[in-house]
């Protein structure tokens, strides 16, 4: 018995050395993982306060079960633990907020950058576009585009909506961000590891909005430049054409294969 | 010492029950704040029915990733309509239609609402506006199915053509104006038709709270009201208010609609926090704790409430995030004063498990996983990382689902005040475990699913095991919460008649208990003193009041 408690007390103090994930990840760029080690933090107070109401309502409901026809004392003011229990959440909120900001800035801050993608959202698509190179990636529902991004760079996004709002989400980056039409919205992705990850529309947009699905694949610079240069010629420019007409055609029958898991290398 | 005050045109025992029209020309034409109650709450327990059965269509389209249950297009329509007929049919009409209109004249003591003739009016518009939004059914193409928050420009003349969005712009226009002349009426009922006696700080929490609720109803509802007339008349009248062709601007609606849709949720809550607080008190054997300290959390709440509302829109990247954010971490004290003080409340009381309390208590457990669940969403780094994801469908469902509960606590305690028969306890026990476990099965599952990356307002998802795992619990969670209420119906009928209440079947504590069951024409032959906000109670107990704080300071009794 004795034993038993040691194991479970070593247990619980070596789990005490590693935070539980709380069914999130850690994600695939920097700000992911800021993001993640605020939800961790926001997660442990979560699991603090409602434990202890889940044991303060098991300690009433159990200790104070009705069993006589007894009238309890009728009071109904405590004032010094009416304030404790208003100014105690006052100071965690003030700490959730001030941890909230550290994050916050760090992710909305637009840094200098290289590398520049125009995203443009669509009824049920998207178009990646490369400015000052001749790259452009288009795809709707089953034709699947994939936006190539560089490894280990800041990568700004410029999106922009055609028609209604559409919702820019990529799970492995913790992020999503509304493509609104007549709005330009800017944000920076600075990915950590290569390999390809899923991304969908989140905001409801449409008949084929459960469709709206498109890749980002994380590429070594390297290989990046070699894409890129892919792209130069009127041979390459007349197939993307190509390929963008052939997107245009309305897709009838859906029949959704894509794994939802990233294939990243962590 | 006065014992009892009469009401000096009447006497102490009934008088023969006035003329009138009975059957269905009383129910067409009545005035009673208590006949109107009671067409609300069956109206909006058929609204929940509905909007039930649209949710399990819902739920077995997902349980398997590329269903083949509905099309795509019906399935946008549906979830459409589940969230509008939810929200707008059921919740918001039960909180301050249903039990408020019956329930609040009573506890202040007063003989009917007081604008009769505007109540009838708002449950008249109510029934309308419901059928209009429902008829979108019966049109060539279709209900609405931009979502219940009906972004634009999806909502536009182009994007969503048919009538089925006009009908629903229609209906909700009808019932929105049912809830501003409810509002009305309750802020002038609560003002001014209260008893000698019954100060402000003696009505009871259900009447302060519907108050509060009824000021923010009067804040928040003409500006949806505005918005959607600015809607129709972009896709009618050719105006661009909300399309970038014409110059408009279309994140504005998303701010007129969250002003609304803000405020809107505390509208929804604040209501079933009355009923809780009540109950727990009554089945506790104690007066509320925190009284006064539970009044301060509600107006704060309400005042919170209307600056909140781009916590929305995080995403739009069109908002000013750290304001909107520490007006939502915020909302999160006065309500944690609300929990602390229910388990004040029960705290070394006599808790008795009726029906209405277990309910109560669900209510409490399933309300701590959303409000906490809620906490991360006012963080905007959290919320970009799970905004539109199922995590978000799992907050507000844990939400919605514990005021569900409230809704039937309040049922089984005061449907016996209103009909005079008492449902059986039994039965309700047993529904109450198939809602609560069904709650947490349906709901906890999508927390994960959501956190997994899967968006909401998807009729086919990629294949995925663990997505497909978890949204199959969570459809069983909606088969059990789907029978919890066959098992409702099954009690209505099982205690049909059964079992005459009395005026006081749980030796309740404020008015309503200590008039007959149900009440007589106009409420009260008599009333006792007012002493404090529990007269019934201080009337039966005279030896166990209140005990005072501090220095007893003279209560008059």
């Amino acid at each position: 018995m004795r034993a038993a408690l040691g194991v479970l007390g070593a247990g619980l103090i070596l789990s005490g050395c590693t935070v539980p994930s709380f069914g999130a990840s850690p994600g695939d760029t920097t700000s992911s993982r800021s993001v993640f080690h605020l939800w961790q933090g926001f997660s442990l107070g979560a699991a603090l306060i409602g434990g202890l109401v889940v044991v303060l309502v098991l300690w009433a409901v159990v200790r104070y079960r009705r069993r006589s026809e007894r009238i309890p004392e009728q009071h109904q003011y405590h004032i010094p633990l009416e304030l404790t229990y208003t100014i105690v959440p006052i100071l965690i909120v003030l700490g959730l907020f001030a941890a909230t900001m550290v994050v916050e800035n760090k992710e909305v801050a637009n840094p200098r950058t290289n590398v520049t993608i125009d995203v443009n959202a669509f009824q049920w698509g998207w178009k990646f576009t490369y400015p000052g190179t001749s790259a452009v990636v288009v795809g709707q529902t089953t034709q699947t585009p994939t936006m190539v991004m560089p490894v280990n760079t800041n990568v700004h996004i410029n999106l922009t909506s055609s028609d209604v709002v559409h919702g820019f989400y990529v799970k492995a980056f913790n992020f999503s961000r509304y493509a609104l039409p007549g709005v330009l919205n800017q944000f920076t992705l600075h990915a950590v590891a290569t390999g390809t990850f899923f991304g969908q529309c989140t905001q409801l947009c449409g008949l084929y909005h459960s469709l709206m699905w498109f890749d980002v694949k994380v590429v070594t610079p390297a290989q990046y430049q070699a894409w890129l240069t892919a792209f130069h010629g009127p041979a390459a420019a007349a197939t993307a054409a190509a390929a963008a007409a052939a997107v245009r055609q309305q897709t009838s029958s859906i029949t959704p294969t894509k794994p939802a898991t990233s294939t990243g290398t962590r | 010492m006065v014992d009892v005050l009469e009401r000096p045109a009447l006497r102490a025992e009934p008088p023969p029950e006035a003329h009138g029209p009975t059957g269905l020309l009383k129910w067409l034409t009545t005035t009673d704040h208590k006949v109107i109650g009671l067409s609300y709450t069956v109206t909006a327990v058929i609204m929940m029915v509905i909007g039930g059965a649209f949710a399990e269509i819902i739920r077995a389209q997902l349980a398997s990733p590329n269903g083949t249950l509905v099309s795509l297009a019906q399935f946008n329509e549906l979830f459409t309509m589940h969230g509008s007929v939810m929200i707008y049919l059921f919740a918001g009409p039960f909180a301050f239609g249903a039990l408020a209109n019956i329930i609040v004249p009573i506890q202040i003591g007063a003989p009917d609402m007081a604008f009769p003739r505007l109540n009838a009016l708002s449950y008249w518009l109510y029934l309308t506006g419901s059928i209009t939004m429902l008829s979108g059914f019966f049109t060539a193409g279709g209900a609405a199915s931009f979502g219940w928050v009906g972004y634009a420009p999806l909502s536009n003349s182009l994007n969503t053509p048919g009538a089925g969005a006009d009908l629903w712009i229609g209906g909700l226009l009808l019932t929105g104006f049912s809830a501003i002349f409810t509002g009305v009426n309750l802020v002038a009922t609560i003002f001014y038709l209260r008893a000698p006696g019954m100060t402000m700080f003696r009505m009871p929490i259900f009447t302060w709270n519907l108050l509060v609720t009824a000021i923010l109803i009067l804040l928040a509802f003409p500006v949806l009201t505005a918005g959607l007339i600015m809607l129709y008349a972009d896709r009618h009248f050719g105006t661009h208010i909300f399309s970038v062709a014409g110059g408009g601007v279309p994140v504005l609606w998303q701010h007129i609609f969250w002003f609304w849709g803000h405020p809107e949720v505390y509208i929804l809550a604040l209501p079933f926090f009355g009923m809780v607080t009540e109950i727990i008190a009554v089945f506790s054997r104690k007066p509320v704790f925190g009284y006064k300290g539970m009044v301060f959390a509600t107006i704060s709440i309400a005042a919170l409430s209307l600056g909140v509302w781009a916590h929305h829109m995080f995403t739009t990247g069109v908002v000013l995030l750290p304001f909107f954010s520490m007006m939502s971490l915020l909302i999160a004290v006065p309500t944690g004063i609300k929990i602390f003080n229910w388990i004040g409340t029960m705290w070394r009381g006599e808790v008795w498990f009726s029906a209405a309390m277990l309910m109560a208590l669900g209510f409490l457990v399933t309300f701590l996983i959303g409000g906490l669940s809620g906490v991360y969403l006012a963080s905007p780094p959290l919320d970009f990382f799970t905004h539109d994801t199922y995590f978000v469908v799992a907050h507000f469902h844990s939400v919605v689902m514990a005021l569900v509960m409230a809704g039937m606590a309040g049922l089984y305690y005061w449907g016996p005040k209103f009909t005079g028969y008492l449902l059986n306890e039994t039965i309700g026990k047993v529904q109450f475990w198939f809602l609560f476990v069904g709650t947490q099965v349906f709901t906890l599952p999508l927390y994960l699913v959501g956190l997994r990356g899967m968006p909401r307002r998807v009729a086919i998802y990629p294949h995925d095991p663990q997505w497909k795992f978890l949204n199959d619990l969570s459809s069983v969670g909606a088969v059990l919460i789907g029978i919890s209420t066959l098992v409702f119906v099954a009690n209505l009928v099982y205690s049909w008649k059964r079992y005459p209440a009395g005026p006081n079947p749980w030796d309740g504590q404020t008015l309503e208990w200590f008039t007959t069951s149900p009440p007589p024409h106009h409420n009260f032959y008599r009333l006792p003193p007012i002493r404090s906000e529990r007269p019934t109670w201080d009337y039966n107990h005279p030896e166990h009041r209140t005990v005072p704080h501090g220095p007893r300071n003279g209560d008059g009794a």
